[in-house]
């Protein structure tokens, strides 16, 4: 294939009249292009275009695989709202979103502020590495490491807050703390994310700027909430985007950490896609939760534009 | 110019550089304490793997835990599991993403707009969301259960393309217009002009790749039910399931062996991943 392409311009005789030449190569460039594109478009058709419409289908369904699908309307949906596990699901999502995205970007624009601040290269790169670092690590594999972390009796959470006096609190195994242990083990995996978007962010801002506003009597924090901040909007706003649809997806800490428990305390979204799925073989309710999780994410993503059109500005 | 008027407002309103850096050291230990520990305790004895105040520096280091991870698991399989499946879709990655970046970015052709914006949505587009049909389609292939069914559906990939689109459209048009007027086609002006430049881009795609589908759980656990198909991060979530055996030191241990290529990756590849991650928010 890729000799016959090759060989195919030079072939294009030289004395062929000129006004030929570029309709033989236009002719040649759309094949390439075809040729280009195809496992590209071809792929995402398959795996995602028609598994997208497949979804919407199947939550029309009953199916357990085995037996042959029976049409049933809109009672998967509804059957959804009146289901205490996935209405409890998207409440948990919610409020894991909220409070892992909030606090993940706050810690990730401190820090990123403070790198970015007087100090030798070779220690500000030292300090970019660390905060990306666990960037690099499976979240399965770390949330195995953070449940031992997390452990009421002997895990070192616990020993290091009984340092300053704080009483041994029962992470994992209370419906009251369980939620605050995987948002903590999230966003000690994902800040990084945010951080090194704040990094680029920041070093995109021309320094002329921070030095008028300086001459001008701006410092420290009027300086950065004045001046930084409305500069650095744009992207607030990406690493808010990513940080929200990567939150309303989270999976592996709450499946290892806790497996959704204590009760459904830590029982997310994609948890009950997966186990109404994969477990229960209910393919048709999964796909009315994964069509709803799709609207919630469209929906939010579609309204921080909106607002943003207000608090971003572009130089 | 101004370096006067800057030392002196850092120095009366914003923290004093010291504090700063000390904080920012609390910091880096906290985000780095979890793998310190992790490694530790897993050349830790069992008996001492508990200790608290956790010693850092093991009293009596030993290897036992890891060979304890290779009696439980078969980590050869595991890692040569993961090994093909990363490798082969971060080759994939870069392939596909090379040609049609370069697509989108050089070449002429009808539909070119709604192509690329079909592209661009599917990057909004959640996996959950898809799983259910990915997997029937799969099914129906025969794929489920093996390792092609989780290396084929990653091939393309919409944020790569997008990537290599901006990495072509950065190179300068004039070169392939030269070479056009030496009489070379367009096949030829991508293999011997562009491809060559953009080796870079493509390291981050593949550095990219790497790290996201070495980590990957969700899908292979959707996807692999036997235990020979078992990638590394399904092995070591089973290797919990030994917990009862008393020591943690040998999930720890497993753990860390899984962490060595991803880190390997860290070490060689953070200047491309970071690039990576920093352009996903600089250009959308």
């Amino acid at each position: 294939m890729t000799d016959t392409q090759i060989q195919a311009p030079p072939s294009t005789p030289a004395p062929v009249a000129v006004a030929t030449r570029p309709s033989a190569r236009e002719r040649g460039t759309r094949v390439l292009a075809a040729l280009f594109l195809a496992p590209t478009i071809v792929g995402i058709v398959v795996f995602t275009v028609v598994p997208i419409a497949g979804s919407v289908v199947l939550s029309l369904f009953h199916w357990n695989v085995i037996d042959s699908p029976s049409f049933a309307g809109t009672a998967n949906y509804r059957e959804m709202f009146t289901d205490s596990t996935v209405l409890v699901s998207f409440r948990n999502t919610l409020v894991f979103m909220v409070f892992a995205v909030a606090l993940q970007l706050l810690i990730a624009l401190t820090l990123a502020l403070a790198v970015n601040g007087r100090m030798p290269a070779w220690l500000r790169s030292v300090f970019r590495s660390a905060f990306f670092f666990p960037l690099v690590l499976s979240a399965a594999s770390i949330s195995v490491v953070m449940k031992y972390l997390f452990n009421q009796d002997f895990g070192v959470v616990n020993w290091l807050l009984g340092l300053i006096g704080i009483a041994p609190v029962p992470w994992l195994t209370s419906e009251n703390s369980a939620m605050a242990a995987v948002v903590l083990v999230y966003v000690w995996q994902q800040f990084g994310f945010s951080f090194l978007l704040f990094v680029g962010g920041l070093n995109n801002i021309p320094k002329e700027i921070h030095e008028a506003a300086a001459l001008d009597g701006a410092t420290g924090l009027r300086k950065h909430l004045g001046v930084t901040l409305p500069l650095l909007s744009p992207t607030l706003l990406v690493a808010s985007v990513v940080g929200i649809i990567n939150a309303l997806q989270v999976f592996e800490q709450p499946y290892v950490l806790t497996n959704g428990g204590p009760g459904d305390a830590t029982r997310t979204v994609v948890m009950v896609i997966y186990e109404s799925a994969f477990e229960q073989l209910r393919f048709g309710e999964a796909s009315a939760v994964g069509v709803l999780l799709f609207v919630l994410i469209m929906a939010v993503t579609a309204l921080q534009f909106r607002l943003s059109r207000r608090f971003v500005h572009y130089q | 110019m101004s370096q006067a008027t800057l030392t002196l407002s850092r120095t009366r309103h914003s923290l004093a550089p010291w504090a700063r850096i000390a904080g920012l050291t609390v910091c880096a230990l906290l985000t780095l304490g979890p793998v310190i520990w992790t490694l530790s305790t897993s050349l830790r004895t069992p008996a001492e793997s508990f200790d608290l105040p956790p010693r850092i520096i093991p009293s009596d280091p030993t290897v036992e835990s890891y060979r304890g991870v290779f009696d439980q698991i078969d980590v050869w399989l595991l890692a040569l599991n993961s090994t093909l499946v990363t490798a082969l879709i971060a080759v994939g990655q870069m392939i596909t993403a090379g040609l049609a970046g370069y697509a989108f970015a050089r070449l002429e052709f009808r539909f070119k707009k709604p192509l690329f914006g079909l592209v661009l949505a599917t990057m909004m587009v959640p996996l959950q969301v898809t799983i259910v049909p990915v997997f029937l389609v799969l099914k129906s292939m025969s794929l489920t259960d093996t390792l092609l069914g989780l290396i084929i559906p990653a091939f393309p990939t919409a944020f790569g393309t997008f990537l290599m689109r901006q990495y072509f459209m950065g190179m300068p048009k004039d070169l392939g217009e030269a070479a056009m007027l030496d009489g070379a086609g367009p096949w030829r002006i991508f293999r011997s002009v562009y491809a060559p430049l953009a080796t870079p881009g493509l390291a981050i795609v593949g550095v990219l790749a790497f790290n996201y589908h070495w980590n990957e759980f969700f899908r292979p656990l959707i996807l692999e039910t036997s235990g020979q198909n078992y990638t590394l991060p399904l092995g070591l979530v089973s290797l919990q399931g030994n917990l009862g055996t008393g020591s943690i030191s040998v999930v720890l241990a497993g753990v860390v062996l899984s962490m060595i290529p991803a880190v390997a990756v860290f070490l060689v590849g953070q200047r491309p991943l970071r690039e990576g991650i920093t352009s996903a928010g600089v250009n959308r």
